[in-house]
């Protein structure tokens, strides 16, 4: 089971208290009516998927109920990092 | 065309190396090296890989063809997942693609002369709610539009046909009656990777295991060049990558970006027990299915674990959750003891349909996307990606599970059609 820590709460929980809400730092197009269908297409359908460090929500939702941001190694399933939601996307990451 | 020597499978050839104590069968398909050059590379050593393979050879008579495997073949999905096999889609593109599968599907023992152990012991899918009544009848009269056998079947009929089943009426989802399809049911996962890998490699495919292909490289021109690999640079001006859940890291190296996204699927197995399981049953309501192998264990999975990943584990807590729902639907199984549980790495769309076509990068092809349910599928996607690749011109059965369907917005919604259903 993965342990997760809410950021909110300050405290390292069980996955069953928290929901996953996708890839992290996606902003919604600022101005849709000027959006190519290949700009919608990037923003709706296509994700980094990364293997390795990857960005994503979670949703303390049998908590606090908010959401945050996580790293998480895809490969080892190991949480790198969690934060706050709105701070900026970290530029480097613990071991 | 060079043509290695296979034993052929008979009864006769059965009986002769049982008096000879099974000492002296061949290898089945030999282990290649890989060459230079090849006509066409095929990444990943999957069913779908290997068939494709095998139809390129078979079809189109294109023999120059390695597959080339990170791993051993079949070691993927093919040989983790839980053999339902069933084409009762809801769209018309699907309809067609999946019961071409199942038309294949047919003769493919005798086909490969290897015995796949397709099964045609029925697919039932459970419905539960009112929601589930009219989705599951609306997908019926689908079917039958399409001429895919699909029927609604009665809560006493479900239990005739599988006497395991809790039908009560107070069961916390009671069962309101399924929708049947008989001509679907299991084969034997390992065999369809072996029977395609022996008969490809009859006919001159090489079959390169424990090689990962770390990047594709392309020429000035964009062009597909070859495959960079753990030995060494092998050229081709055509390669079609199959890589199920690593498809999009591969892809990425080509400059293609794909609407993917990777997630751990679990399955269990119990003990072995006498036959008691007739057939499979499905329940996207209670999210568990379950089926019996030949060997006597049950088989049992469900959906896809919540977050991305790449570590062929997923968690604790789905298992229990699945269960849980077996539990509830088949009171008998209970005290059942399971065995063991793993995990494979499926690659999921939007719109929950496969890619399998043509990139906007000349020689290279991708099929891909197939998700939780792609072994249904493996001779279907085999036979049309071959045909993709041979005539660098999709396949009139593939042609709509295009790439670009995520640009024009022509998707293949059988996200919203089939919730977990495998
Ligand atoms: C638990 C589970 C249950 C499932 N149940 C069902 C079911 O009941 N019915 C159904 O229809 N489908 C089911 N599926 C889905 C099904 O298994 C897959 O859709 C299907 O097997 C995909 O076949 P494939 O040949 O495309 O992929 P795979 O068999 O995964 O083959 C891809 C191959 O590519 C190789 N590869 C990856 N990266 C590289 C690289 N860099 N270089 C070289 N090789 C590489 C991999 O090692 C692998 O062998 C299930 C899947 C799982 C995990
Ligand atoms: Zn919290």
């Amino acid at each position: 089971m993965l342990l997760i820590h809410c950021p909110y709460c300050e405290a390292t929980l069980p996955e069953l208290e928290f929901t996953y809400a996708g890839e992290a730092h996606i902003a919604r197009p600022a101005d849709p009516s000027t959006m190519s269908d290949e700009q919608w297409r990037d923003f709706l359908f296509i994700r980094t998927n990364a293997r390795g460090p990857h960005f994503e929500r979670w949703r303390h939702a049998h908590g606090c109920g908010r959401f945050f941001n996580a790293v998480r190694d895809t490969v080892s399933d190991k949480f790198l990092l969690t934060y706050k939601a709105g701070e900026p996307k970290p530029e480097s990451l613990p071991e | 065309m060079k043509v290695q020597a296979m034993a052929h499978f008979s009864a006769f050839s059965l009986l002769r190396n049982a008096l000879t104590g099974h000492k002296h069968w061949p290898a089945q398909w030999p282990d290649a090296l890989p060459k230079a050059e090849y006509d066409v590379i095929i990444v990943g050593a999957g069913g779908h890989g290997l068939a494709a393979a095998y139809y390129l050879a078979k079809e189109h008579g294109i023999t120059n063809v390695a597959v080339i495997e990170k791993g051993w073949l079949g070691g993927g999905n093919t040989g983790r997942n839980t053999t339902i096999v069933r084409s009762n889609y809801l769209y018309d593109e699907s309809a067609r693609l999946y019961d071409h599968a199942i038309d294949l599907w047919d003769g493919l023992s005798q086909d490969l002369n290897y015995n796949v152990m397709f099964s045609q012991r029925g697919v039932m899918m459970l419905a539960h709610t009112v929601h589930d009544v009219q989705s599951f009848q609306r997908h019926i009269h689908s079917n039958r539009l399409n001429g895919v056998d699909n029927t609604w079947v009665t809560p006493q009929q479900a239990k005739e046909i599988c006497p395991p089943l809790n039908i009560s009426t107070d069961a916390r989802y009671p069962v309101l009656g399924a929708a049947w399809q008989q001509r679907a049911g299991t084969a034997r996962h390992d065999a369809v990777a072996w029977g395609y890998a022996r008969a490809a490699a009859a006919r001159g495919v090489d079959i390169v295991q424990n090689c990962p292909v770390t990047a594709i490289r392309r020429g000035p021109d964009g062009a597909v060049e070859g495959v960079e690999t753990a030995k060494g640079f092998i050229k081709a001006k055509k390669v079609a990558v199959s890589a199920a859940g690593h498809t999009s890291v591969i892809m990425e190296t080509a400059g293609v970006r794909l609407p993917l996204e990777s997630f751990p699927l679990q399955a269990l197995v119990s003990e072995p027990v006498k036959p008691i399981f007739p057939c499979v049953v499905m329940s996207n309501t209670v999210h568990a299915y379950i089926s019996q192998s030949d060997k006597g264990e049950l088989v049992i999975g469900s959906g896809t674990d919540q977050y991305t990943s790449y570590s062929q584990r997923g968690g604790l807590p789905l298992i229990e959750h699945t269960v849980a729902a077996i539990c509830e639907m088949f009171p008998v199984f209970r005290r059942m003891r399971m065995l063991r549980k793993w995990g494979g790495i499926v690659d999921v769309t939007p719109d929950r349909s496969a890619i399998l076509g043509k990139t906007p990068v000349q020689g290279l092809y991708v099929n891909c996307g197939w998700g939780t349910g792609g072994f249904k599928v493996t001779p279907g996607a085999g036979h049309t990606l071959a045909h993709t690749i041979a005539r660098d011109d999709p396949h009139p059965i593939n042609a709509p599970f295009t790439l670009e369907r995520f640009t024009t917005g022509r998707l293949i919604d059988e996200a919203a059609a089939a919730a977990v259903a495998h």
